[in-house]
């Protein structure tokens, strides 16, 4: 039987997942902000999975919020992202550390 | 005008003409300098003679605080003053030698260009400053701030001709010895409040008898004899006791004024006022008082023998005055404090006046020194050969002459010690003795070198262009001194010639100072059974030996002046023993050659492990080797990219959860 135990591990194994792809990633941007958006969804998981068991909806209502957020959050981050391709004609993150003093 | 506001504006004038001409020493102008300190010291002599006048009349006896200085737990500090027959005899000597070496200076340094003259008149008014502190407190914080300001402006002094090299020798030598008799004042101080708990005189005389039977610590030895001791080792620094003396012959340094009011007259009896102020004290320790007395013995003796063989003026004088202090010390030692009062008082004046007037043959020698080039001064400058005339007598010891009366009384008491057995009786008598005709040969010997003979500055003058400051050239023509120069000279001498029997019922065990100063028992029962009176004093003088001794001091200097092939013979003789004596028995070789290095090897110990090792190597340098090592760790984590930032806020993050769900759930 799968009980909500099961689902809050896959929830925990999917941000451990996406922060991994942070810690990790040496070679695209872009793939950091698909981490960022996994997180969120691992979250929204999370939310879910409680809404269900507990039978309350409010959770799944935050979902909404959270997808809304991402959306926007995406959305403004590919922009960025653009910008810094223009000015670096690159998206390594290995050519992303001038905050080194 | 009585009580706070008289003895306020006593202390406190000097200080303010002090501020005044110290601050403004280059803005106000030769004149103003001098009157103003003058008008200083003025007011606090005149106002000295009233508080001495209500003493010799009504009586005076004030004791109380001025203000609280600090107060810690339940123990306050306070500043106080003292006054009583001790403090207004202290305060009118001060005052009065202060008033005459400040007019003095206005002809000794007329034509000083080199040094900056105003600054001197500051000092000289600062001292006395702090000497009417020394002796008008009523406790030993006090009295320690008037001790040290009187050190320091005496090494300010010593030190006054600054471009010579001897002259910051001198002070800094001054400053040392004198950091040594500190240190066991100090010593002294501490130990004071540790059993009496309380710093004021009062009070400690009040807790005597509590403090009598208890012993130092936990050895055998009585608390009141350390603390007696450790107080004198502070005495022997200040007032130049054996072996803490050497400070006080280089100290001729500095100019004459300074060295009359300082290193004759005041300062340096500070050591003695000190001992009398605190006579119930040593009263309870005979050991204290042996030894004060034995160290008083060896001044009086062998440090006087040494003004024999000097050549420079004032030399002789400083040599004489170690001399002097030895028989205050002595007097002091025999438990006769009134006497040691005495003779302080009296060679105030004639020290004074002596070396008032060597500055005045000085200054006619264009500030030459060496008594071996001049001689036949007397025609040529009469008033300055009477007084150090009435000055030599008086330190010899002749009547009726003052010093006679104060020394006969310590040659009496010293005799009194002696038979009464005390520790070291014998020597202490014999040296006194021998002193008096030590005394009466080398101030002859200096009056004869320097007044009589033949004029032998002649010659000097002709073949050899020596130091000049005032930029004359040829033979110096001597001419007795302006009158700012000879008015404090003939003012001091009225004393040098009359204080002695005029003053000399008030120093009586229970005379005018029986309220302050507490003869030993025995003393006080051996002068009521001589009954001495001065006329009783007088007429007995031709009849006992010091006078005669004294007398036959001056006739050895009288044919040592006549005959030079007798010294010739004297000096072959005596050859080992002169060499000694040239070398000051050797003490200021111990002290540079042993104890200088000693301390100095000490101070490169502690320097090389204390300071370069442990505080900068380990402490200071240490830390930041510390600091830099983990930095360097840490540098590497310092990447500059965004995830390994992001790595360490989630670690943080984690961290943190951690541990306040930790703390939440516990």
């Amino acid at each position: 039987m799968i009980g909500m135990t099961h689902f809050l591990v896959l929830s925990a194994v999917l941000f451990a997942l996406s922060v991994m792809g942070i810690f990790l990633n040496r070679k695209n941007i872009i793939v950091v902000l698909m981490s960022i958006e996994l997180m969120l969804l691992a979250v929204n998981f999370n939310f879910v999975t409680f809404s269900t068991f507990l039978h309350n909806v409010a959770g799944q209502i935050f979902v909404f919020f959270t997808l809304t957020v991402a959306a926007a959050e995406a959305a403004i981050g590919l922009a960025i992202l653009i910008i810094l391709f223009r000015n670096l004609k690159s998206i390594n993150v290995q050519d992303m550390n001038k905050l080194k003093g | 005008m009585t009580g706070i506001p008289l003895y306020l504006t006593i202390i406190l004038s000097p200080l303010i003409a002090s501020t005044i001409v110290g601050l403004f020493n280059f803005a106000i102008g030769k004149f103003l300098s001098r009157a103003i300190t003058i008008l200083g010291v003025l007011v606090s002599a005149c106002l000295s003679y009233v508080v001495l006048y209500q003493a010799l009349t009504t009586g005076v006896h004030y004791d109380g605080p001025l203000y609280t200085w600090l107060t810690v737990g339940a123990q306050s500090f306070s500043v106080g003053i003292l006054v009583d027959s001790l403090t207004a005899m202290m305060l009118t000597v001060v005052t009065t030698v202060s008033l005459m070496v400040h007019i003095y200076t206005i002809g000794y340094m007329a034509d000083e260009e080199e040094y900056n003259a105003n600054k001197f008149f500051s000092y000289i008014s600062l001292f006395t400053f702090m000497m009417i502190m020394l002796v008008m407190s009523n406790n030993f914080i006090q009295l320690f701030f008037g001790w040290e300001g009187v050190g320091l402006v005496s090494y300010l002094l010593i030190g006054f001709y600054f471009k010579r090299e001897s002259a910051i020798f001198a002070n800094l030598k001054a400053f040392l010895i004198n950091r040594i008799g500190d240190l066991g004042f100090l010593l002294g101080i501490g130990l004071v409040y540790y059993y009496f708990g309380s710093f004021n005189y009062s009070d400690v005389f009040a807790r005597l008898n509590e403090v009598t039977g208890m012993h130092f610590l936990n050895t055998t030895w009585s608390a009141i004899t350390v603390i007696c001791l450790l107080l004198f080792v502070g005495a022997m620094g200040k007032s130049a006791q054996f072996p803490l003396h050497v400070w006080l012959p280089d100290s001729m340094e500095g100019p004459t004024p300074i060295s009359a009011l300082i290193h004759a007259a005041t300062m340096v009896t500070a050591g003695i006022f000190m001992v009398a102020r605190l006579s119930p004290l040593y009263n309870l320790s005979p050991t204290a008082l042996s030894f004060i007395a034995i160290v008083g013995a060896i001044n009086a003796l062998f440090l006087g023998l040494l003004g024999i063989i000097q050549n420079d003026i004032k030399r002789v004088i400083a040599y004489s005055t170690l001399s002097q202090l030895g028989y205050m010390a002595v007097a002091l030692g025999c438990g006769a404090y009134t006497v040691g009062v005495f003779h302080l008082m009296t060679h105030a004046f004639f020290k004074a006046l002596l070396f008032l007037a060597a500055g005045s043959v000085i200054v006619a020698m264009h500030h030459e020194q060496d008594m071996r080039k001049m001689g036949g001064l007397w025609k040529y400058m009469p008033i300055t050969y009477a007084v150090m005339l009435v000055g030599n007598l008086a330190l010899a010891g002749i009547p009726p002459f003052a010093g006679f009366f104060s020394k006969d009384l310590i040659l009496e008491a010293a005799t009194n010690y002696h038979e009464h057995g005390m520790f070291g009786g014998a020597f202490v008598e014999f040296s006194v003795y021998a002193a008096v005709f030590v005394t009466a040969c080398y101030s002859f010997r200096q009056l004869f070198m320097t007044f009589h003979g033949e004029e032998r500055f002649r010659h000097v003058a002709d073949d050899e262009h020596h130091h000049d400051d005032h930029g004359h050239h040829g033979p110096v023509e001597p001419k007795e001194s302006p009158f700012v120069i000879t008015f404090p000279l003939v003012f001091l001498a009225i004393p040098a010639a009359v204080i002695g029997w005029v003053a000399f019922s008030h120093f009586a065990p229970e005379g005018f100072l029986s309220d302050a100063v507490f003869d030993a028992s025995y003393y006080v029962k051996f002068f009521e059974e001589d009954g001495v009176t001065p006329i009783s004093m007088l007429m007995h003088a031709f009849t006992t030996l010091p006078v005669y001794i004294a007398l036959s001091g001056i006739l050895a200097a009288y044919v040592a002046h006549k005959s030079p092939a007798f010294v010739k013979g004297l000096q072959t003789i005596f050859k080992p023993i002169i060499y000694v004596m040239d070398n000051k028995y050797f003490m200021d070789n111990l002290y540079i050659n042993i104890f200088a290095p000693i301390g100095r090897g000490l101070g490169k110990v502690f320097w090389s492990i204390g300071d370069v090792l442990v505080i900068d190597g380990l402490v200071v340098n240490g830390s930041a080797r510390v600091v830099n090592f983990f930095a360097k760790i840490f540098r590497k984590m310092q990447t500059g990219y965004v995830n390994s930032s992001a790595t360490y806020m989630v670690l943080g993050v984690i961290l943190l959860l951690t541990f306040f769900t930790g703390l939440i759930l516990r």
